[in-house]
């Protein structure tokens, strides 16, 4: 069978397989009443440069990336909104270095005010070296912008206890830290994330310490909704081709989560059967 | 009278506002948010908001973060 487009796809693996694999790793994620197709969300700290923070969200494929409140003076100039408004991102804003239920609550309602959305990942911190959510401010501060009408995506801890009383408290989504902001250590506790997931009816999240594409594709595995990572492709030596693995990782890891992978044993078991083996 | 503006002590004009103030300081920025003593400044009340001696204001714009 002769084909006239040599870059076109041979028709034995443009059919089937892989338009099966793509209708079902971009299954709809409902966020916070909005519905997304990528279960990829970035944050833009980190970039070297806007260009390349340009490249890389287009290679991830993300609909939805967070951005930060600072002093005018220390604020990026007006053309990162115009690269996010081009790429067609929504934007989440962050209460990044809040260390207080008040200073977040405060940093909520300006974000809303200056990006026109109620939409907020909220951040408190517990210290400068370890960067780890102090739960307790996190939860007051929680209860009140829900209160205020806030659709919160809460940055915790990996303590499934904790991931519920912010859902109970209204939380539209539990971002669970698999390490610490920036480690890149991956995931440390695979069994309080896939604990967690089964505590809560929102969206689970895995937000922060993602070094590497499997360990974006293990969040997946582990039941997450979703991945939102920042310096592992923004800080990588090649953020555009990092965004791409990481957009494949996830879409991997939200396949197999819902193949069915097989148990773990301790011994061999072959797959080619014993039946008709020759004696010879 | 003497006020701060984003963590630094500024001289400005008795009864300034805070429209005054963010047109001055904010360079460009359209996105931008307003906090005086601690209290969020909406946009529309930012031409008729005048600051007093020993006011607080931060001027906030958008920037890149995770």
């Amino acid at each position: 069978m002769a084909t006239t487009d040599p870059a076109a796809p041979s028709p034995d693996t443009a059919d089937l397989a892989p338009a099966l694999g793509r209708e079902e790793a971009t299954d709809p994620f409902e966020l916070a009443g909005e519905t997304f197709t990528s279960r990829l969300l970035l944050g833009t700290g980190g970039a070297p440069s806007l260009e390349s923070l340009e490249r890389a969200i287009r290679a991830s494929g993300t609909q939805l990336v967070t951005v930060a409140l600072r002093r005018v003076e220390a604020s990026s100039s007006g053309a990162m909104l115009d690269v996010l408004d081009r790429c067609g991102v929504r934007l989440l804003p962050n209460t990044a270095g809040c260390r207080t239920a008040r200073e977040a609550v405060l940093t909520a309602r300006l974000a809303r005010e200056a990006f026109g959305t109620p939409w907020v990942k909220l951040e408190v911190i517990g210290d400068e070296h370890t960067l780890l959510p102090d739960g307790v401010e996190l939860l007051d501060a929680a209860e009140e912008l829900v209160a205020e009408g806030f659709r919160v995506l809460a940055y915790t801890t990996d303590d499934p206890i904790l991931g519920r009383r912010l859902a109970d408290a209204g939380c539209a989504a539990v971002m669970p830290l698999g390490s610490p902001i920036g480690s890149g250590l991956g995931i440390r506790n695979p069994h309080n994330i896939a604990l967690l997931r089964d505590s809560v009816a929102v969206p689970v999240v895995l937000d922060a310490g993602i070094g590497t594409a499997s360990d974006a594709a293990l969040a997946m595995e582990l039941g997450c909704d979703a991945v939102l990572l920042a310096s592992a492709v923004t800080r990588a030596r090649d953020p555009e081709r990092m965004a791409l693995a990481m957009r494949q990782a996830v879409e991997a890891g939200r396949l197999a989560a819902g193949a069915g992978r097989i148990p773990r044993r301790w011994h061999a078991e072959a797959s080619t059967p014993m039946q008709g083996l020759p004696d010879l | 009278m003497q006020v701060t503006v984003n963590g630094t002590v500024a001289d400005v004009t008795d009864e300034v506002t805070v429209a005054e103030l963010v047109a001055e300081r904010s360079g460009g920025h359209d996105r931008v948010a307003v906090a005086l003593n601690g209290d969020v400044v909406p946009r529309s009340s930012w031409a008729g908001t005048r600051l007093a001696a020993g006011d607080a204001l931060e001027v906030l714009a958008p920037t890149a973060g995770g």
